[in-house]
């Protein structure tokens, strides 16, 4: 990994707002063209980092590389990033193609190369025929555009976006999600996203940073973090999971986690667990057994459907165990005549494979 | 037909009684207006009767040369204390709009008084005002003008901080930041973003201050000395002595300065609307 060249390198940064601690002794490195998201929950301090990287705050401790450079104190104007703010915040007086070439003019490119480098941006974000407007005059999808294009016009290293997406409605959230990361492997630079949002995470992303109260929770790749977080928090944060309490006791040297709804749970003995672990599994992970045959490494459990949500291609269940505990499982819609089965009230036997059980630290 | 209680602005056009109403209105309005501009042309010494078509009066207004001096200084106060007052109300605009400062919710409304304070007691405290720090009478022009520029500038420039600032305040801080992320510097920022932006608010804020210095009255009365005659102030004291045409010419020359002045503004704000 160390031949990798890091695009941003954080140490330690630290910021406090009055009272509150924004952003808490954070270190992350962001590797080049990687789509970098930091996903949590708003006011966790997620689009703080973001300002502070563009240089719009002023970090209290820590230090920002860029490219190798350490720009801790360098001036916002003189940083290699650009930024796509929340609100577009596009040029209110200045019509589209002199939104766009802002940048451009204002470090003094020639004519010749910001007429080519408009040309090739308005023909990247479909928008040729919109350069005389005012950005009063165009949707929400079309500003979004407008202010990605005013952003990576200017070639940065790094594109900064906070919640850009936030604003449009879901199908379009949907398009400009696609239109990004094709943008981003395109141009082949480095995206770093904030939202709030799990599935536009999961869906963009390359590599996701959960955050809770200023602190990176957690940092990995897109598939890992959904498939083996190591946190509680951010398991449950990103995505849904069913949280099996419990406790591990070593018994002649096999590790056996005594679990209150499944009973025990033997674990693999080489793998390394905090003594204050719980288990975790997702709801797609688990399936409903039709026969009654016996699995080998399978857990299997039988209760009764309390609560049914139809998503069309999905179905969200809920069903209660004998023994009072809830557990959530997500079914897909195969069959029409299977969805008799999952009507509130029937009772149900279902199974998952215990190499899909999550080991999270609380 | 059920008549609805509730018009729309369509229906509203098409009731008749409504129509008089709004011809009334503008008769009422704009006769008097019209009436003084017509005399201004009336070949009689008295503003009664009729007498024929003449420019006599125009012509006499040029020729004299008392008038032609105060028409002068209006317009040199006019000129030089808007230009003062729109700095001045410009940097203010930006200062409130920008800057958090101790008592700033007391400066806003400190910012109003000139504007609602009646003119007559403005007009007195600048009297008693500049009486008071001894204020001395300069005799070279524009120099005997300076106590009214100072006054005017004194309860124009509220206005145009009002209304600069009125524009401000929707140009958000991220506007701003995305200069700054773009590589502008401050000076840049305030040169391509908040100057550009607000120049539609300076320009009217502008005329707006030079026409209600212009035609001001009651405060220039009680800061005017002998050097120092304005146009208003010399119409009113020809007034005095019986309304003659020629009050009607100059009257109907500041009409004409301030319809051009208005006619310039709105078409510069209509062409500049598109925006924001």
């Amino acid at each position: 990994m160390s031949d990798k060249k890091f695009c941003i390198e954080l140490k330690n940064l630290t910021k406090r707002f009055e009272n509150t601690l924004a952003v808490d002794d954070v270190s992350f490195n962001v590797e080049e063209n990687e789509f970098f998201t930091i996903l949590g929950p708003s006011g966790c301090g997620k689009s703080t980092i973001l300002r502070l990287i563009a240089g719009l705050e002023v970090q209290d401790q820590g230090e920002i590389i860029i490219n190798g450079i350490d720009c801790s104190k360098m001036p916002a104007n003189e940083r290699p990033v650009n930024m796509v703010f929340q609100s577009y915040a596009l040029f209110p007086h200045l019509n589209i193609k002199d939104n766009i070439e802002f940048g451009l003019k204002i470090k003094k490119i020639d004519e010749i190369e910001i007429k080519k480098r408009v040309d090739e941006i308005l023909d990247l974000i479909k928008m040729r025929s919109y350069i005389n407007k005012y950005p009063s005059e165009l949707s929400g999808g079309q500003r979004q555009r407008v202010a990605l294009a005013r952003a990576i016009v200017n070639k940065p290293k790094i594109v900064l976006l906070d919640e850009p997406l936030s604003a449009l409605d879901a199908n379009l959230r949907i398009d400009m999600q696609r239109e990004l990361v094709n943008i981003q492997r395109n141009l082949e630079m480095t995206f770093m996203l904030v939202t709030h949002d799990q599935d536009e995470a999961l869906s963009i992303s390359s590599k996701i940073a959960i955050m809770e109260n200023g602190k990176v929770i957690e940092a990995n790749t897109a598939t890992n973090m959904y498939e083996y977080p190591s946190k509680k928090f951010s398991a449950e944060f990103l995505g849904r999971i069913n949280i099996i309490d419990g406790y591990i006791s070593n018994n002649d040297n096999q590790k056996i986690f005594k679990s209150e709804i499944f009973g025990d749970i033997n674990l693999q003995n080489d793998i390394d667990i905090p003594q204050d672990a719980v288990l975790g599994i997702r709801p797609e992970k688990i399936i409903i057994e039709r026969s009654s045959k016996n699995l080998e490494n399978r857990i299997k459990t039988k209760g009764t459907v309390i609560d049914w949500t139809y998503y069309g291609d999905m179905s969200y269940i809920t069903i209660e165990l004998n023994n009072k505990k809830k557990i959530y499982i997500h079914v897909q819609n195969i069959h029409r005549n299977t969805l008799q089965e999952l009507k509130i009230g029937k009772t149900l036997r279902a199974s998952f494979d215990i190499n899909d059980l999550i080991i999270l630290e609380k | 037909m059920k008549k609805s209680l509730f018009y729309s602005p369509i229906d509203y056009a098409r009731n008749k009684y409504l129509k008089y109403i709004t011809i009334i209105f503008l008769i009422t309005l704009y006769l008097p207006i019209l009436n003084l501009i017509i005399f201004s042309f009336n070949d009689s010494k008295r503003n009664i009767l009729w007498r024929g078509f003449t420019t006599k009066y125009y012509n006499k207004v040029f020729e004299n040369d008392v008038l032609f001096s105060a028409f002068l200084n209006s317009l040199t106060i006019a000129t030089i204390s808007t230009i003062i007052s729109t700095i001045l109300g410009l940097t203010t605009a930006i200062t409130l709009w920008k800057f958090n400062f101790y008592l700033k919710k007391y400066y806003d409304i400190a910012l109003l008084f000139p504007i609602i304070i009646p003119e007559i007691c403005m007009g007195i405290s600048m009297l008693v005002f500049f009486n008071f720090i001894h204020w001395p009478n300069f005799e070279i022009w524009p120099l005997t003008l300076s106590n009214i520029i100072i006054a005017h500038v004194s309860f124009t420039f509220p206005f145009i901080a009002i209304i600069i600032r009125s524009r401000l305040t929707i140009l958000n801080n991220d506007t701003l930041e995305a200069g700054l992320d773009l590589g502008a510097n401050n000076i840049q920022i305030i040169r391509l973003i908040i100057l550009p932006f607000v120049k539609p608010a300076i320009t009217a804020s502008f005329l707006l201050a030079f026409t209600l210095s212009l035609d001001d009255f009651v405060i220039t009365f009680f800061t005017s000395g002998p050097n120092s005659i304005t146009l208003p102030v010399k119409i009113y004291s020809m007034v005095r002595f019986g309304i003659t045409p020629e009050i009607n010419a100059v009257s109907t020359l500041l009409i004409l300065i301030l319809i051009f002045c208005t006619f310039f503004l709105i078409r510069y704000l209509s062409k500049n609307n598109k925006e924001v």
